[in-house]
C-alpha cells in the first residue's frame, strides 16, 4: 500500500472513531434526559391535578370526610416529628458505628463479617423492617402505635445508610493527618474527637440527611406498624398515635370521590416540598463546610 | 538580634550532659516485616546526639521504614511486625510499658508531603501543647511563636495567624508549619522523612538552612532520595539497599571514600 493510501485509510478510520464517540455522547445525554423528562411529566401532571389544593389550609385542616375541608396537618407535624425522632436516634449510633469500624474494629474477618451485614441490610426491603418494628416495638415493647415506635423502625431502617455515609466521610480524611496527629502523640480518641470527627462532620451531617430524607418517603414499613390513616389532632407527645405523609397519600388516593384524588396530588407536592428541603439543606452544607484538601 | 530575644528562642530541650556527637539512639537488629514481606533484615546503627543524620538508598530500600521505626509509627499500619531493639538513651523503644505516645512525644517527626490540619496556622502549632499539657493563653502564644520563628515562619504569618488556614500556606511553607508543629513540642530528637521531595528548589533550600540551624539543639534524621542533599546537609550518611545497612560513617567519608562497592555505584549514579 502507498504512503497516501495508508494516509486516507487512517483518516477514514479516524472519521468512524469520532462519530462512534459522538455516539456515545448522545446515548449519554440521552439517558440523563430520559430521567429528567419522565421527573418533569411527573411533575406536570402531579402539579395539575393538585394546583386548586395548594392553599394554606392544605396544611392547616385536619382529616376530613369533606375534600374541601380536609388536609395534611396531622401528617405533616407527624413527618417532620417522626423524622426529627428517627434523627435523634440513628444519627448518633450511626456515627457511632462508622466509627468503630473505621478507627478501632481490628482488621479481619469480623470486621468483614460486620461491613457485609451492614451493606446488606441496607438492601432489605422496608417491609421487613416494620415487621420487626410491629413485633419489636409496638408488641414486645408494647409502645403501641405510637410516635416513638415509628421514629425507632425508620430508624432502624436507615441506620445501615447512616453508617454506610459516615464511614464513607470518615474514609475521606486523609490518612497523613490521622499520622501528623499521632506523631505528636496523640491518643487514638484525641486523633478521633480533634481531627477524624471534626473533618468529617460536614460529609456525615450531608449522608445523615440524605438518609433521612429517604426514610420520610417510606410507606410500607409504617403502614405494617399499623400508623392510623384518620388522626384528627396534632401529635403532642412521643407516645400518641400519627401518620404521616405518604400514609395519607395513600389513604386519600384510595378513596373513591375524584376530589380526594386532587387532594392526594396536593400531597405529593408537600412531600415534594420537604424533600426538597432536607436535600437542599444537605448540598448547602456540604458546599459551605466541605474541606478541601 | 539582640540577647535577650535569642535566649527566649532557645528551646528548653534537656541534654543531660550527653556530648554533641555521642550516639543518643541505637538500633540493634532491627527487623520489621509488612505482612511476609521484609522491610528491614538487621539494622544495626547508632545516630548521634546533634548531629544531621541523613539516610540515602534506592526507592523501596526500608529507608521510611527505619525512620517510622524510631517513633513507632509503622505500628499504625495494620500487618507490620517488628523485632530487635531501638534504644533511646539506654531505654529500649519497643520495651514492655513503653506506650508509643510518650515515644512520639519526645520523637517528633515530619513527612514526605506537607501535612498541616485543615486549622489556622496558630492552632496546627499550639495543637501538640495542648494535647500534653496545660497552658496558660500567654504561654500557649509564647510558645506557639517561639516554634514558628525556630521554623523560620513567624514572619511570613504573623499577621494572619488566627486567620489563615494551615492548608492555604504554600508547599514550602506548609512544610515549615509542619516543622514549628513538630518543634512545639520540644522533641529530642526530629525525623524527617523526604521532607523536601514536594518542594521547588528555593524552598528546599530554606529547609536545609533551616536543619542546620536546628542541630545545635536537636539530633535529626533525614531520610533523602536525593544524593546532593545528604551530601550537603549530613554529618553522617546511613546507605540502606534492601533492608539492610550496607554502610555507615561521616558523610565526607561514605561520600569520598566509600569502603563498600556498592555505596560506590549508587552515589555515583551507577543504579538506584
Amino acid at each position: 500500500m502507498t504512503a497516501v493510501a495508508v494516509e486516507r485509510l487512517w483518516r477514514r478510520r479516524l472519521e468512524r472513531r469520532k462519530a462512534l464517540a459522538r455516539l456515545f455522547v448522545a446515548a449519554c445525554q440521552a439517558a440523563t434526559l430520559l430521567g429528567l423528562v419522565f421527573l418533569a411529566i411527573l411533575l406536570v401532571d402531579v402539579a395539575r391535578d393538585g394546583a386548586g389544593y395548594l392553599r394554606p389550609e392544605l396544611v392547616t385542616n385536619f382529616p376530613s370526610r369533606f375534600p374541601q375541608q380536609a388536609g395534611y396537618a396531622s401528617a405533616l407535624v407527624g413527618t417532620l416529628y417522626v423524622t426529627g425522632l428517627m434523627g435523634l436516634v440513628a444519627f448518633p449510633l450511626g456515627v457511632a458505628a462508622a466509627v468503630y469500624l473505621e478507627e478501632y474494629a481490628p482488621p479481619g474477618r469480623l470486621a468483614r463479617l460486620l461491613e457485609v451485614n451492614i451493606a446488606n441490610l441496607a438492601a432489605v426491603p422496608s417491609v421487613l423492617y416494620g415487621l420487626l418494628g410491629l413485633g419489636l416495638f409496638v408488641e414486645g415493647l408494647r409502645m403501641g402505635k405510637s410516635v416513638l415506635a415509628g421514629a425507632l423502625t425508620l430508624a432502624l431502617l436507615v441506620l445501615p445508610l447512616t453508617i454506610l455515609s459516615s464511614r464513607e466521610a470518615i474514609r475521606a480524611v486523609p490518612f497523613s493527618v490521622r499520622e501528623a496527629a499521632y506523631a505528636l502523640g496523640a491518643t487514638r480518641w484525641q486523633v478521633v474527637r480533634h481531627h477524624v470527627l471534626p473533618y468529617a462532620a460536614p460529609g456525615i451531617l450531608t449522608g445523615t440527611i440524605l438518609s433521612l430524607s429517604r426514610a420520610v418517603g417510606e410507606t410500607a414499613p409504617l403502614i405494617m406498624l399499623g400508623a392510623l390513616q384518620y388522626v384528627p389532632f396534632l401529635p403532642r407527645g412521643a407516645w400518641d398515635y400519627f401518620t404521616v405523609l405518604p400514609i395519607q397519600i395513600f389513604n386519600y388516593v384510595s378513596l373513591p370521590n375524584p376530589e380526594f384524588h386532587r387532594l392526594a396530588a396536593a400531597g405529593i407536592l408537600l412531600l415534594l416540598a420537604v424533600l426538597l428541603a432536607l436535600n437542599g439543606t444537605a448540598i448547602w452544607l456540604r458546599n459551605r463546610t466541605r474541606i478541601r484538601w | 538580634m539582640d540577647a535577650a530575644v535569642e535566649a527566649r528562642l532557645r528551646p528548653e530541650v534537656v541534654h543531660r550532659g550527653v556530648a554533641p556527637g555521642a550516639p543518643v539512639l541505637r538500633m540493634e537488629d532491627l527487623r520489621v516485616w509488612y505482612g511476609a514481606q521484609p522491610a528491614l533484615r538487621g539494622v544495626t546503627l547508632d545516630i548521634p546526639e546533634r548531629r544531621i543524620t541523613a539516610v540515602i538508598g534506592p526507592s523501596g530500600c526500608g529507608k521510611s521504614t527505619l525512620v517510622r521505626a524510631i517513633n513507632r509509627m509503622n505500628e499504625l499500619i495494620p500487618g507490620v511486625r517488628t523485632e530487635g531493639r531501638v534504644l533511646f538513651r539506654g531505654q529500649d523503644l519497643y520495651g514492655e510499658g513503653v506506650d508509643p505516645v510518650e515515644v512520639r512525644l519526645r520523637i517528633g517527626m515530619v513527612f514526605q508531603k506537607p501535612n498541616p490540619f485543615p486549622k489556622s496556622v496558630y492552632e496546627n502549632v499550639a495543637f501538640g501543647l495542648r494535647l500534653h499539657r496545660r497552658l496558660s493563653r500567654r504561654e500557649l502564644d509564647e510558645r506557639v511563636e517561639r516554634a514558628l520563628r525556630q521554623a523560620a515562619l513567624w514572619d511570613e504569618v504573623k499577621d494572619d495567624l488566627h486567620r489563615k488556614s494551615g492548608l492555604e500556606l504554600s508547599g514550602g511553607q506548609q512544610q515549615r508549619l509542619c516543622i514549628a508543629r513538630a518543634l512545639a513540642v520540644e522533641p529530642e530528637v526530629l525525623l524527617l522523612d523526604e521532607p523536601c521531595s514536594a518542594l521547588d528548589p528555593i524552598s528546599t533550600a530554606r529547609i536545609e538552612a533551616l536543619m542546620e540551624e536546628l542541630k545545635r539543639d536537636y539530633t535529626l534524621v533525614i531520610v533523602t532520595h536525593n544524593m546532593q542533599q545528604a551530601a550537603r546537609v549530613s554529618d553522617f550518611t546511613a546507605f540502606l539497599l534492601d533492608g539492610e545497612l550496607v554502610e555507615f560513617g561521616p558523610t565526607e567519608e561514605v561520600f569520598t571514600r566509600p569502603r563498600d562497592r556498592r555505596t560506590e555505584d549508587y552515589i555515583t549514579g551507577r543504579f538506584g
